[in-house]
């Protein structure tokens, strides 16, 4: 897998042609659109909701613990399943949801490259089957907040300038041309950037067919907006999926440390009252 | 059931970049349309034929993509 720092966090479109049926092997689908998976998924691939199943569902945070261990146990995971995630939109929710396992402790999950659309795009079969796995035992662990960004530290890291931030929104989101992606909702109050924030649209990481680029791609298209690693990185978007998506290139894939995921994201920043707000390229 | 006679194109629909995704599966036509920077779903739709499916995709993507506001931005 193009000499990535953790390449066993990649499987290809062939290895789950081969793998997915395997024990201990479980295939999980999260899209951005959740009908996507009723109209045809991976044969014996569960399907997650990311906005029902993935969060809680009365305050705004990621699924609580005890919620996360039922939907890991009845979704036939115990913990030292291989969980293989993909999902639409070359794998957005589905960085978020292995974002989420690796919060609670899961061992091995990873993503399949090019995620659903390279599936598609290769002609490979698909399945309108919901399968019913057995529930396995599930313990999830305390969650580990080092790899998340709460507010206050975004606060901290502005004033100080300790940290790199990089806002992986589309160009015209992060001048603050426009509140949202070109045809969704608007779903902030202003428009724009944290002050010193770089813009490196998550995107720009993906080839035409949804798969990562190479190592020195990536290395190059990060070194090129100042992200080295020589300073910890904090990676934001409008709600935290996009992120999740560049946070796994910069943590595994170049093998960055200190990379954390700020999911309160632009929907946080561009709603609160007095806070700085850059705007402009 | 296998996918058959994917197609994929760009076009610009009410001043915005669009993408059109489109493919056979069973006895119908799926297509969905994303407004390639981000990349974000913003329609789908299913036909009969590829045209019925993309033509019903498109409607709704411009009508969606129209509501749009943009800013002044100094740069």
């Amino acid at each position: 897998m193009a000499n990535y720092a953790h390449p066993e966090m990649l499987v290809s479109t062939d290895w789950v042609a081969e793998h997915s049926g395997d024990d201990g092997v479980r295939i999980v689908e999260v899209d951005v659109d959740t009908s996507a998976y009723d109209e045809g998924h991976i044969a014996g691939a569960v399907g997650w909701a990311w906005n029902t199943q993935l969060c809680d569902t009365v305050q705004r945070d990621i699924i609580p613990a005890g919620d996360f261990g039922k939907l890991m146990s009845s979704s036939g995971i115990g913990n030292e399943t291989t969980v293989v995630l993909y999902g639409d939109n070359n794998n957005w929710f589905a960085a978020w949801a292995l974002w989420q396992l690796k919060i609670y402790g899961h061992g091995d999950v990873r993503l399949m490259n090019g995620g659903r659309k390279k599936w598609i795009a290769e002609g490979r079969d698909l399945a309108q089957d919901v399968p019913s796995p057995a529930a396995l035992s599930y313990a999830a662990a305390a969650p580990d907040n080092s790899i998340r960004t709460f507010l206050p530290e975004v606060f901290k890291a502005v004033s100080a300038g300790t940290v790199e931030l990089v806002d992986v929104r589309s160009p015209d989101e992060f001048s603050g041309k426009i509140l949202s992606p070109p045809g969704l909702p608007e779903t902030c109050q202003r428009g724009g950037h944290i002050p010193g924030a770089s813009n490196i649209p998550w995107a720009k990481a993906c080839n035409e067919d949804g798969t990562f680029k190479s190592t020195d791609e990536l290395r190059a298209l990060y070194e090129e907006a100042g992200i080295t690693g020589n300073k910890p990185v904090i990676a934001y978007c409008r709600i935290g999926e996009r992120s999740s998506h560049s946070w796994f290139v910069l943590k595994y894939l170049l093998g960055l440390s200190g990379v954390t995921n700020y999911d309160g994201s632009w929907t946080e920043w561009g709603n609160l009252v007095g806070v700085p707000v850059e705007r402009g390229a | 059931m296998k996918t058959e006679d994917h197609s994929e194109r760009t076009l610009e629909l009410a001043g915005w970049p669009v993408r059109v995704i489109s493919y056979k599966l069973g006895d119908k036509y799926l297509a969905t349309a994303d407004n390639v920077s981000p990349g974000a779903n913003i329609a789908k739709a299913q036909g009969a034929t590829k045209e019925e499916a993309e033509s019903a995709v498109l409607a709704k993507a411009e009508e969606r993509l129209a509501r749009t506001r943009t800013m002044p931005v100094d740069y």
